[in-house]
């Protein structure tokens, strides 16, 4: 049967559907770049003189980091709970108490404890402001010296996560469902976009790796590609309630690696761990040589797995970031007709850099678990 | 650097979310998703071994049934050879026993040809003796009424008789 014209046709929607989109990136990052340029003239005029530069940066590294307040538009802002353990106490409150500050300024006093928020941390306010009006003692590098308490906070990350969460338990639930609705029959709707790409994991990437071993793996591997994949996505999503950075969290990559390192140690058998300690078919001082090495390779995979999406996902965030933020350094609305272009080009790029880097995440897990799991016949 | 260093809630948020995540989605989706997409696979295998089978079953059907036209022609041939052959010999058969018989016919009318004839023959010798009997007896008896006659007869009998 012939279906090329089915995916002309929905090649042309995704063309048209994405165009909209980086338009909409680029609008949205534009009129934020705007603002905070502004808001920044605005400060530097009022403070000193000197500080009129635009910050490439600062800007890039601030909108990449995690959050306490969720940026909807222009100088609208959610506050987002607070939720704190110190001193052996639960103190919860709203982030918009600050004021939207965030230079360790505006003192929140709760349950009788004082905290201030310098750089999206929050940390427990001194008792007197310094010399520029901080709440807070600084070292040389100008990072806050003060302690800090423990932070369960509904941050602009973490809200990220439960909606992902929330988000994929529909679809898959529904997916699911679509089978039960139609058992035997040929997937239709949300079920047939999935599908293959679930078979992609199954079969490009759990089988030829993991072996007929490969199904007690399949809901580990399938949540991680999806997890990464949709999160990666609603990254790129410029407005609410996407932006934020969440795969690009070092917190939460290392989570995903650390869960890929305790599958692989706890299912490695017997030849995984000889192989390990004790190397077979070497001679002995190789044996005692090669024993550290191995024994570090345990630990640098689940490393360089961590570092790797952390790395690729906000380079691909920086990277759009200053191709907007172009325009605001040279302070020509001119340069936007070459950084526009490329950053669209950046944000097509960044879409399959969301797929790739889940494929990768997650079939350099199946790698690894299925040298844990190996049988050996030599 | 700060991008560097994971925040303590984030760890735990991410933890607890990813591994609820996992349960949840194991439970209801992959495993019923994973289930019916390999039972379905199942049945596709099922309904194409079916169909080579049913295929096979068919090619096999239709060398049979060649074969047995084949067959069916052969014995027809063989068949109407036969009976050609039959029908040779059976006209072969009538045209010598219909010559034999004749043969037979004639030679038995001929035997009885010569059987009438010499029959007729035979008869006609008896009355050709008895006849020449008569004549004899009756020339006789006209030629021995005179005496005369009768002694010359018996001189020249006697003349022809040599006394040896």
């Amino acid at each position: 049967m012939d279906c090329s014209h089915v995916f002309e046709f929905k090649f042309r929607r995704l063309i048209v559907v994405f165009t909209l989109f980086s338009a909409f990136l680029m609008v949205s990052l534009g009129a934020k770049a705007q603002v905070d340029t502004t808001h920044k003239a605005e400060e530097a005029h009022t403070e000193t003189t000197e500080k009129k530069k635009f910050e490439i940066g600062k800007f890039a590294l601030h909108h990449i980091a995690d959050s306490h307040s969720w940026h909807v538009i222009g100088e609208t802002y959610i506050g987002l709970p607070v939720v704190l353990y110190a001193n052996g106490k639960v103190v919860t409150f709203n982030a918009s108490d600050f004021h939207h500050d965030d230079d360790a300024k505006v003192v929140v006093e709760k349950d009788g404890q004082r905290f201030v928020k310098m750089h999206e941390k929050i940390y427990l306010a001194s008792a007197t402001a310094n010399e520029h009006g901080q709440y807070v003692e600084l070292d040389e590098k100008h990072h806050a010296k003060n302690a800090r308490p423990l932070d369960f906070s509904l941050t602009k990350n973490t809200c990220t996560l439960l909606l992902s969460v929330v988000l994929l338990l529909v679809v898959f639930i529904s997916v699911a469902n679509g089978y039960k609705k139609r058992h035997g029959k040929s997937p239709k709707g949300l079920q047939s976009w999935l599908e293959p790409i679930i078979l992609f994991v199954r079969d490009d990437i759990a089988k030829p790796n993991l072996g007929h071993k490969h199904e007690r793996f399949m809901p580990y591997l399938l949540t991680v590609f999806f997890f990464i994949w949709f999160n990666n996505m609603l990254g790129l999503v410029p407005f609410l309630p996407g932006g934020a950075n969440l795969t690009g969290n070092i917190a939460v990559t290392m989570v995903l690696a650390v869960t890929t390192f305790l599958i692989t140690i706890f299912n490695g058998n017997k030849h995984y761990w000889k192989h390990i300690f004790w190397m077979p078919g070497v001679p002995v001082p190789m044996k005692i040589f090669l024993m550290p090495l191995e024994l570090i390779g345990i630990f640098t995979k689940p490393v360089a797995l961590m570092i790797r999406l952390f790395a690729n996902i906000t380079a691909g965030h920086i990277l759009v970031l200053s191709l907007i933020c172009l325009i605001f350094v040279f302070n020509s609305i001119w340069v936007s007709a070459a950084s526009i272009p490329f950053a669209i080009f950046i944000g097509g790029i960044e879409l399959m850099v969301a797929f790739i880097q889940a494929f990768i995440f997650t079939i350099l897990s199946a790698l690894f678990i299925g040298m844990a799991v190996e049988e050996h016949h030599h | 650097m700060d991008l560097l260093i994971p925040e303590v809630g984030l760890v735990v948020f991410q933890t607890i979310a990813f591994l609820l995540l996992m349960f949840l989605l194991s439970k209801f989706a992959w495993k019923p998703v994973l289930a019916a997409i390999k039972e379905r696979e199942q049945s596709i295998d099922d309904a194409l071994n079916k169909a080579e089978l049913a295929k096979q079953e068919m090619a096999r059907l239709t060398s049979q049934n060649e074969e047995l036209m084949k067959q069916a022609r052969a014995e027809r041939d063989e068949i109407l050879k036969e009976a050609k052959i039959l029908k040779d010999s059976i006209v072969n058969e009538a045209k010598t026993s219909a010559q034999t018989e004749g043969a037979k016919l004639i030679e038995k009318a001929r035997i009885e040809i010569e059987n009438q004839k010499k029959a007729a023959l035979a008869e006609l010798k008896g009355q050709v003796s008895t006849l020449s009997l008569d004549i004899a007896e009756r020339v006789l008896r006209s030629q021995l009424d005179d005496k005369a006659k009768q002694q010359d007869l018996v001189n020249s009998l006697l003349k022809d008789v040599e006394l040896n």
